[in-house]
């Protein structure tokens, strides 16, 4: 019997495969509508908050349930994130673009959703390059702080959809709740660990004074 | 290249069938070596076989003229024409929101209410608002303001025909034109998602332009819930939001009307919405659009959607890019 992390991660790596296999199985049977470059550009950007937030959720569950080894899962969650960024982006060049390089640089010069969204996929491919054991070691202690930015990309996933819908947010505004809920727990612990836990232990230095 | 050659076409011209099935072969190739040749290839031909399907089965409109105002460009199908498309009441963006979430939608019984700065104000049912004018059918580009496009074979009446009847008094200078509200058939009507009712507007005169049309048909038939039923504006050289689609309310007005997307965004949407490829939406060029279906901008966008020369005068001396 192989061991509980093993078999989550298996079925966690098939299922982020899921979207992707719906987008193919879609293209046979002409389920993507009349407009599928921008109905697969919607659902590629959508997995990849999706899994970008999945991997986010890692810490806190391991702080919630003591399991550490869903450690894991998170790289394999951050890469599946680069993966739909990958697909996200050549959308944007073949079906938006048609490779036209000028169109593409006045894009991201003009728009600033745009703009956003290019230096989110910038910050996950650092991430996906660094994200072996190789990496790992050679950077040393720079690597924590290098990955910290996987919570900038988020911003920037979330602002970039905010600013690119035309009257509908109740779907990036999801997203902001997720993530003010996901950061705002990192902050609560650098919190108690910073301010809250050496205050706690003032009131004793002090009383010994008095 | 072989995208250069698809894109110069002219959409006002004629696309002959050798190059219509040619810029077929290029997207099939193009999306082959994204998906892997063959394969793709069958996919492809599964296509909906655009332009072949010819209405969707519903009541037949009897006694419609040809008008010489249609283009000849081939129609788009029925089904895609259906299945894609902007109607916020039944659901949010074009996907097939609106086709499904409009099964249930009854378009009987109907009344219009004329008010407003006119001698013959009034309410009629639809048979009786309809009746005292001849059916035409205008096949026309539809340009969304979101790049993608069709042609659309509309059955209508013409504008004018109707304000003509209605009279309309000296001061009346724009016509407004509102949505039913009633959140029982409109599902996002219970949602803030627009500013309900939908409310469009026109200029007098380019309500009285001969190609500005009150649809009540698609195909020969009665129009769909998703595209309007039972009657809708159609002004072809705008952008597609300007066709306010079951309409319940018209009124002629002295002031210019404001329009529910502008009321929205007014940075993005304007008053005038005139397809222009030299004004972008701040999110999105408008230079070229998808004739549908399609996977990539395949047509560039022509100025008044390729009617300038019929409206082109209507703006003469005005910043179109103020008044966008």
């Amino acid at each position: 019997m192989p061991k509980p992390i093993t078999i989550l991660r298996v079925a966690i790596f098939l299922a982020a495969l899921v979207p992707a296999a719906l987008l193919v199985r879609g293209f046979y049977t002409n389920d993507l509508t009349a407009n599928p470059g921008d109905y697969i550009t919607d659902q590629t950007g959508t997995w990849i908050l999706g899994t970008l937030f999945a991997s986010l959720c890692i810490t806190p569950l391991r702080k919630l349930t003591g399991w550490n080894e869903l450690i894991k899962l998170r790289r394999m969650l951050g890469l599946f994130a680069f993966f739909y960024a990958v697909l996200h982006l050549l959308t944007w060049i073949v079906f938006v673009h048609y490779f036209e390089v000028s169109f593409m640089i006045a894009d991201v010069v003009k728009r600033p959703f745009i703009t956003v969204g290019m230096t989110v996929f910038v910050i996950l491919s650092a991430l996906a390059i660094t994200s072996n054991r190789w990496s790992l070691r050679k950077l040393g202690r720079k690597w924590q702080s290098l990955h910290r930015l996987v919570y900038a990309a988020a911003v920037g996933g979330v602002i970039h959809f905010w600013w690119l819908v035309k009257a509908d947010i109740t779907l990036p505004r999801r997203w902001a709740v997720a993530l003010t809920v996901l950061l705002g727990l990192r902050v609560w612990w650098w919190y108690q660990k910073r301010v809250a836990a050496p205050a706690a232990a003032r009131p004793a230095v002090t009383s010994s004074r008095t | 290249m072989l995208i250069k050659k698809a894109s110069d076409i002219r959409s006002s011209e004629i696309t002959p069938k050798s190059v219509y099935l040619k810029r077929r072969e290029f997207i099939q190739a193009g999306s082959a070596a994204l998906a892997g040749a063959g394969v793709a290839a069958a996919g492809w031909n599964a296509w909906g076989g655009d332009a072949l399907a010819q209405g969707g089965g519903l009541p037949k409109l009897p006694n419609v003229k040809k008008s010489p105002l249609s283009t000849t460009e081939a129609p788009s199908s029925y089904d895609n024409i259906t299945s894609y498309n902007n109607f916020y009441e039944f659901a949010p963006g074009a996907g097939d929101g609106p086709k499904k979430n409009s099964g249930k939608f009854k378009a009987t019984p109907w009344s219009i209410e004329v008010d407003g700065l006119c001698n013959k104000p009034g309410k009629y049912n639809l048979e009786d608002f309809i009746k005292p004018f001849a059916l035409e059918e205008r096949i026309y580009r539809f340009r969304c303001v979101e790049a993608w496009s069709f042609v659309i074979p509309w059955v209508g009446i013409p504008l004018s025909e109707f304000i003509k009847r209605a009279e309309p008094q000296g001061k009346a200078q724009f016509i407004e034109m509102t949505t039913l509200v009633d959140p029982g058939r409109f599902p996002m009507q219970r949602t803030d998602l627009l500013e309900w009712p939908y409310k469009e507007g026109l200029r007098l005169d380019e309500a009285n332009h001969p190609l500005t049309i009150l649809a009540v048909g698609l195909y020969g038939e009665v129009l769909p819930a998703q595209n309007g039923a039972p009657i809708r504006l159609v002004v072809p050289w705008k952008y597609g939001f300007k066709g306010v689609k079951s309409i319940v309310k018209i009124r002629f007005v002295e002031k210019q009307p404001i329009n529910t997307w502008q009321a929205m965004a007014r940075n993005e949407y304007g008053f005038y919405a005139n397809v222009n490829p030299t004004v972008d939406h701040p999110r999105w060029s408008q230079a070229r659009e998808k004739r549908l279906p399609s996977f990539i901008a395949n047509h560039r966008t022509e100025m008044f959607n390729g009617y300038a020369d019929q409206v082109q005068s209507l703006y003469a001396g005005m910043d179109l890019r103020r008044n966008f």
